[in-house]
């Protein structure tokens, strides 16, 4: 076992690397730098002293060096948890991205909760009462969640609660939060808004998740032993629990690593489209003003976040399943 | 115990058939069935799908849908970029059938154009007192059809001096119905060609990768692993982000196609790979090679064949994923850029939800990309179930 996670986290490191490298030169890759919009403003002002402003500024940032060499620096500051400066404030990026880290790991967290539960319950439910109206309604809901993209269900939500109830459903809390030190009335606050917000996200992951586990179930169900057990005369609930559900429960645990890129994905457009102070919005203003420093460190997170999310299902699926600890593999 | 022989009076008369006798009798085949038992892979597939109605359904949905991109020109009442600048953000035309109790065939009523006194909105009532009516195959605005012949004949036409804006119109005047029809020919084909590069990087590298093993297979599974783990999101939009600005549209089209496809095929890959690696242990790819096939002709003429239909099944249902990403990216603003429009690109217009709670028709383009999507689940699952008739 002990051999098992070393091996794992190994494997992590230079994953990353090589996604950290790749993301960096990616968004280097157009012609021109951050630097170059905001001079051309000045130059459209009648700005004289633009070019000099600009060189000022290359030089402040750090564009004159080689990107290897920028690229180099990132890496190393980021060790230190320091990810150079943002091109569009001129302050560090690692002030910029806290909050918006935090709450981005909240929002993922909890959609990811939202998606186990419901699933579980509702795939359950599905499963033991096949053909029967819960069974349709499951299906149906299941359908919507895979049918309808999650940034246009987002986008008619929002158009729904404005027009018919006159809510704003934008935004991760409060007005009267933001900018203020953590207290009670905001953590709440910022729960009443993650509600919408998980559900959209978690609407696509949840219905593949019935799905699933509805058909594993199902075919458990229908096996010898549940007959013997039934004829033995095992209460209902115990001959469910007690085997079927721990044979079917398995891809609860093994999908999240193919959930995860699902669900930030997800979160990144759903944000944006919602304008929630996480990570999504401002990834896409770096990625177009070409601000390296800042969205290079947001896509490694949200890669760091995802190696290490499927790192922690691999193991929890170890600890579960005895065929994959000792070597042999799951075969689905 | 009683007499068990039969009454001899009761008895059946002996008889005999005249027709010559056949051996063969039991395993004859009626013509039903031997029609089943001599149909080739691909019929029994068709039979097999033919069963599937939802799968059938939309299977014809989409051929419909997709035969409307060649003739768009003739369903869009009006040219894509026409603007009507009297018509900004008008409502939705809606077409009626009865003018005061008498019926008239499909007309509408013209629009008046107000002023709100207080925000100085332009309202649109429709003037109830004439009705207009629709003209049908009939000659309208003129256009170039695919851009090479001069045409100006339409399926329908606004009535004589009055307009159409079945779907209404937005922030430019522009016919959205027309643009919804326009915008079909980018979205559905950006699937197409997309599916098409990520099928052949899929079959090239999961085929190598599968065929020869080794240091190959290790490369090819890392960096399949590596996009894999990647959230395809966030890194579509950085490299559509690293576009250069200075493409004309058209390449930036063929751009964004490429990015679909090269963060799309591992998954295709994968099942290439792990089927040829199955396969290539059979007896008959042993044969073959000892025959001095080459590995291309073993892989394409022999190996392929067996899993092709598995491949176009997964391909089809990976089409629907692209069509999204196509949208999200334009939605975004990091995908198409106008000309070129796409129903992403229409959905950009739909980002402020204070315009869109005026005008909600804006966001219509809604519609056609989640019946699209449906269909293709739909086709996908019915061609998942026909690629192994067999079973």
């Amino acid at each position: 076992m002990l051999n098992f996670i070393i091996r794992r986290v190994l494997l992590m490191i230079p994953t990353l690397f090589v996604i950290s490298a790749l993301v960096y030169f990616i968004i280097d890759l157009p012609p021109g730098d951050c630097v170059t919009s905001q001079i051309d403003e000045l130059l459209a002002r009648g700005d004289a002293d633009a070019h000099q402003r600009a060189d000022e500024l290359r030089e402040l940032y750090g564009l004159n060096h080689p990107l290897w060499y920028r690229y180099l620096e990132w890496v190393g500051g980021i060790f230190r948890w320091d990810f150079g400066l943002s091109c569009q404030d001129t302050v560090p990026v690692s002030e910029l991205i806290g909050e918006r880290l935090a709450l981005t790991i909240v929002m993922e967290t909890s959609t990811i909760a939202f998606i186990w539960i419901a699933s579980f319950v509702i795939g359950v439910y599905a499963a033991t009462h096949q053909y029967k109206l819960g069974d349709y309604v499951a299906s149906f809901i299941g359908f919507i969640g895979l049918a309808v993209p999650n940034f246009l269900l987002a986008l008619v939500l929002l158009y729904v609660g404005k027009v018919y109830f006159g809510l704003s459903i934008g935004g991760l809390m409060d007005p009267e939060y933001i900018d203020r030190p953590l207290s009670w009335g905001k953590v709440t606050s910022i729960m009443q808004h993650l509600i919408i917000p998980v559900i959209v996200i978690g609407m696509s992951g949840t219905a593949g998740m019935i799905r699933r586990l509805r058909a594993n179930l199902l075919d458990e169900l229908q096996k010898q032993y549940v007959v013997t057990g039934r004829a033995k005369g095992l209460p209902p609930m115990k001959l469910l629990v007690k085997y079927p559900l721990r044979h079917a429960i398995n891809p609860f645990v093994a999908d999240i690593g193919g959930l995860l890129p699902d669900v930030i994905s997800g979160s990144v457009i759903v944000s944006v489209v919602l304008s929630l102070p996480t990570t999504g919005p401002m990834l896409l203003g770096a990625l177009k003003t070409q601000d390296v420093n800042l969205g290079a460190t947001f896509l490694l997170f949200v890669a760091a976040l995802t190696v290490i999310g499927m790192l922690i299902s691999d193991l929890a699926l170890a600890a579960l399943d005895p065929r994959i600890r000792f070597g042999a593999t799951s075969e689905k | 115990m009683t007499d068990t022989t039969p009454n001899p009076s009761r008895r059946t008369p002996h008889y005999v058939s005249d027709e010559p006798w056949d051996p063969y009798v039991a395993d004859k085949l009626t013509a039903e069935q031997e029609r089943y038992y001599m149909a080739g892979q691909w019929k029994l597939m068709w039979w097999r799908f033919r069963r599937h109605r939802p799968a059938v359904v939309s299977a014809i949905f989409l051929i419909l849908i997709y035969f409307s991109t060649l003739i768009s020109e003739f369903i869009a009442p009006y040219d894509l970029h026409t603007r009507h600048s009297r018509y900004i953000f008008a409502a939705p035309q809606s077409v009626h059938l009865f003018h005061e109790g008498k019926f008239l065939g499909p007309f509408v009523y013209g629009l008046k154009t107000d002023r709100d006194p207080a925000t100085l909105q332009r309202i649109y009532a429709p003037d109830t007192t004439k009705p207009q009516q629709l003209r049908f195959f009939c000659l309208g605005a003129s256009y170039e059809f695919w851009g090479l012949i001069e045409g100006s004949f339409h399926f329908v036409c606004p009535p004589e001096g009055g307009t159409f804006f079945w779907l209404g119109t937005d922030r430019l005047g522009r016919d959205m119905f027309s643009r919804i029809v326009y915008a079909a020919r980018i979205s559905l084909t950006i699937g197409i060609i997309g599916i098409a590069l990520s099928f052949a990087l899929a079959l090239i590298l999961g085929g190598l990768a599968g065929y020869y093993g080794g240091w190959i297979d290790s490369v090819v599974q890392r960096v399949t692993e590596i996009i894999k783990s990647f959230p395809h999101l966030p890194l579509w939009l950085a490299l559509s982000a690293a576009l250069p600005v200075t493409w004309s549209p058209l390449l930036v089209y063929f751009g964004i196609t490429i990015i679909l496809a090269l963060l799309d095929w591992p998954g295709l890959g994968r099942a290439v790979r792990s089927k040829l690696l199955s396969l290539r242990e059979e007896d008959y790819a042993a044969a073959a090679q000892m025959m001095g096939a080459k590995p291309a002709r073993i892989i394409g003429r022999h190996l392929l064949p067996g899993f092709m239909s598995h491949l176009i099944a997964s391909a089809t249902l990976s089409i629907p994923s692209m069509i999204l990403a196509e949208t999200a990216l334009s939605f975004l603003g990091l995908g198409l850029r106008p000309p070129i429009t796409s129903w992403g690109v229409l959905l950009n217009e739909a980002t402020d939800i204070n315009v869109v709670a005026v005008n909600w028709w804006l966001m219509l383009p809604v519609v056609p990309v989640i019946l699209v999507i449906l269909a293709y689940q739909f086709m996908g699952d019915g061609m998942r179930d026909a690629a192994d008739p067999y079973a």
